[in-house]
């Protein structure tokens, strides 16, 4: 007699996140200001980093044998961020980021966890992808790095993945990111085949029939530049439409990379009516606008295209708000002589973890449109949708802490970048705020190569 | 003016005006018996055509060669770039020959503002993408000042499909700078959302084409037919052709060729005293003289002319 083997529901298994073994830190951090709102923590004090936990914070704690203690005068210590949207590249494109440079990348930029796009070569959209994955990134990942898994085979929108075995080996989600299910009744087949395989469903929304072979923003700038554009209709018809679809089989997705008014306007009321649905916006389309593609510089190419100011000013109004949950880098990473192209010709995306933080800080906290601590808020939710915890500054809590000193001006790729590729969108700018240290799951991910090894005593 | 030539956003009015100037003097130089200047002797110039072209790309030979510069034509079929070759990669293998002048025409928007960050040449732009194509308005300005006197003032209809046009976008900025009301007319799906941003009215019928002066008529592509921009070149015709019903006995007509006889344009207004079409491809050659001559032997040059002996015999 054939049994099947008793399995709790992938369902009901939690989420699993990989890294390479890494020395649990003893550190205790003294002095710098602790930042952590969820945690109503706001002052200066003393920081104990041990045995992978947050051990205490306090005035003066004294310092166990072989703590390294770190000077955190002048500096803030906030919880380390979390990246939902981060294209490692590996499979298949090894030489424009890899699991070791890209998880570097993200430590560098305050990241503690990143979840991983499968639109990899081959595509993440079998049990058998998906482990030699994590076993690459229990080798090679410096920060607790997911997986997620493509919704239809090849990403091709035709017939959907083996998900609940896919969440079984450890898919934290699903998504063809770089795409759109085009069908609506695939997307419909998706929703209700969650109730097997849970997991959240994270969607770029494009209706291609609108977008066609656009390749920036369609508006005053694409008529005059000769371009073709990408409508904000493109964006927000496939969000209402899946909204539609979510509410109706009762199902919880999640929206890539917001980018246009139209769609905020769609997620606020479907998020009013009851739906179950989050979103994400990118620190390059709450900072730039349609206006740097004059330049027809590749590093403001990418898909959703850099949309006009009103776009701009109604995503850090959502933000505030949490009409946007959180804020996710789509690090994209691109060769370069794929990127030194005619504008038309180049692949879309840019990379953003290493100056994510930096330049929603110089941004939108520098100049008041948002306070540092709903910053901080919202770069930590990233995994709150996919249902991981959220890193927090408290005794017992997983040590997951970014050390940044806000005054730091630096220029952008001045001394290079962790990640392989230095498609970044804020290339050559200067930004005030820098991440000097970052420990993740108890362990120091990164260290500014400037600043200075504590005593251990 | 500027070391290149990449959008008519690049020139002033009197930028212009100056171009224009020196063309009519090399006008004078194309009609003598022996059309030739040594004024670019011993210079080079490379026309890199990444496009299928006649005019422009014979027009720009002949401009450099009556300037006496060297000249080198690469065609993207038969070359290296037919084997992979990137753009830089042979941007900087040209560039190595030292180049004065390189004029390039590419499928690619902005291909001649990236070249131009690629070499120590002087960057023509010979038609990029669907974005512009500067010499064209140049020499469209220069036919329509020889009949006309004075731009100031003049009311241009560019009629078509400015949606897929360089020649539509370089002439909407060059007859604004020139104090032309420029108005675009064409089927809603072939007027590019925003495009009244660039100082021009918008209309979708020719019902009031009376009040134009100047009808720039622009090529319908039949290859637009598969995207269903329009139902049928028939309906096409029917609604927006230039035939001798539609223009006026003093309206004149351009346009940049080559020319869909029986859908944009009627054979009757083509080869009527009023269409300009074949001015327009002679300008080509002396305005483009005068671009490569105010690029590479006429900066800070003072606005009149002054031609090099013009008798100076050339060897046979």
């Amino acid at each position: 007699m054939n049994r099947a083997p008793k399995t709790p529901g992938p369902a009901t298994r939690p989420i699993e996140l990989d890294r390479a073994p890494a020395p649990q830190a003893t550190v205790l951090i003294r002095g710098a200001r602790l930042l952590d709102p969820r945690a109503g923590l706001d002052g200066e004090a003393d920081l104990l980093v041990r045995d992978g936990q947050v051990a205490e914070v306090g005035d003066d704690l004294t310092v166990p044998d072989g703590t390294e203690v770190v000077d955190g005068a002048g500096l803030h210590a906030v919880p380390a961020f979390v990246d939902p949207h981060v294209h490692l590249r590996t499979p298949g494109r090894e030489d424009e980021e890899d699991v070791d440079s890209g998880t570097r990348a993200a430590a560098a930029g305050g990241f503690c966890a990143i979840l991983a796009q499968p639109n990899t070569e081959p595509v993440v959209d079998s049990a058998p992808v998906l482990r030699s994955l994590r076993e690459r990134a229990r080798a090679e990942a410096r920060i607790p790095t997911g997986f997620l898994a493509a919704i239809t085979v090849g990403q091709r929108g035709e017939q959907l993945t083996e998900m609940a075995e896919l969440a079984s080996v450890g898919a934290v989600g699903f998504t063809d990111d770089g795409l759109p299910v085009r069908s609506a009744g695939v997307m419909r087949q998706a929703l209700q085949y969650q109730r097997l395989a849970g997991r959240l469903l994270a969607l770029h929304e494009e209706d291609t029939s609108l977008s066609g072979a656009g390749v920036m923003h369609e508006g005053a700038l694409s008529a005059l530049l000769g371009l073709a554009g990408i409508p904000s209709v493109s964006e927000s018809v496939q969000v209402a439409r899946d909204c539609g679809l979510a509410a109706y089989e009762a199902g919880r997705i999640h929206v890539q990379h917001v980018s246009a008014r139209e769609t905020v306007e769609v997620i606020e009321r479907a998020k009013s009516d009851g739906t179950q649905v989050t979103c994400e916006a990118t620190p390059h389309h709450l900072l730039l606008t349609d206006e740097a593609v004059r330049s027809l510089d590749t590093n403001f190419k990418m898909n959703p295209p850099l949309r006009g100011e009103g776009d701009r000013a109604t995503l850090i109004d959502a933000l505030r708000l949490g009409t946007i949950d959180c804020v996710a880098t789509d690090h994209a990473p691109h060769a370069r002589e794929e990127k030194e192209q005619p504008f038309e010709l180049a692949p879309m995306g840019v990379t953003g973890l290493e100056t994510a933080f930096a330049a929603l800080h110089t941004g939108l906290v520098v100049p008041g449109l948002i306070e540092l601590g709903l910053l901080v808020e919202r770069m930590t939710a990233g995994g709150v949708p996919y249902g991981l915890p959220v890193p927090r500054i408290e005794p017992g809590a997983p040590a997951n802490v970014c050390l940044v000193d806000l005054d730091a001006e630096w220029e952008v790729g001045e001394s290079g970048y962790e990640s392989r590729s230095s498609n970044c969108a804020f290339d050559g700018r200067r930004l005030t705020g820098r991440v000097r240290m970052t420990i993740a799951a108890g362990a120091v991910a990164y260290r500014e190569r400037t600043f200075a090894l504590g005593a251990v005593r | 003016m500027r070391r290149h030539l990449l959008s008519i956003d690049d020139l002033s009015r009197d930028d212009i005006e100056r171009i224009l100037g020196r063309a009519q003097s090399f006008a004078e130089v194309s009609g003598r018996e022996i059309k030739k200047v040594p004024t670019l002797r011993g210079r080079t110039v490379i026309n890199l055509f990444y496009e299928a072209s006649t005019r422009t790309s014979s027009s720009f030979e002949l401009a450099a060669k009556r300037l006496s510069a060297d000249l080198v034509s690469v065609k993207s079929s038969g070359s290296s770039v037919d084997k992979g070759e990137s753009l830089k990669d042979t941007v900087q293998t040209l560039s190595a020959y030292d180049p004065a002048a390189i004029v390039i025409r590419s499928p690619q928007a902005g291909a001649a503002a990236l070249v131009a960050r690629w070499t120590r040449a002087s960057v023509i732009n010979a038609g990029d993408g669907k974005h512009e194509h500067p010499t064209q308005a140049l020499l469209d300005l220069y036919t329509l000042k020889q009949r006309v006197g004075t731009l100031e003032g003049l009311r241009i209809w560019i009629v078509g499909d400015v949606l897929h046009s360089r020649v539509a976008r370089s002439g909407i900025l060059a007859f604004s700078r020139m104090g032309c009301e420029v108005t675009l007319c064409g089927p809603p799906t072939l007027i590019p959302r925003g495009i009244e941003s660039l100082g021009c009215s918008v209309r979708t019928t020719l019902d009031d084409l009376a009040e134009a002066d100047v009808v720039y008529a622009l090529r319908m592509q039949r290859e637009r037919m598969t995207g269903s921009f329009v139902p049928s070149l028939r309906e096409y015709a029917a609604q927006y052709q230039i035939d001798g019903r539609r223009l006026g006995p003093n309206q004149l007509l351009m346009h940049p060729g080559p020319v869909n006889r029986g859908v944009e344009l009627a054979a009757e207004v083509i080869d009527s005293p009023q269409a300009l079409i074949v001015e327009q491809v002679e300008s080509g050659v002396v305005v483009r003289m005068a671009v490569l001559y105010e690029l590479l032997a006429g900066r800070d040059a003072p606005t009149g002319v002054r031609l090099p002996a013009a008798t100076e015999p050339q060897p046979a």
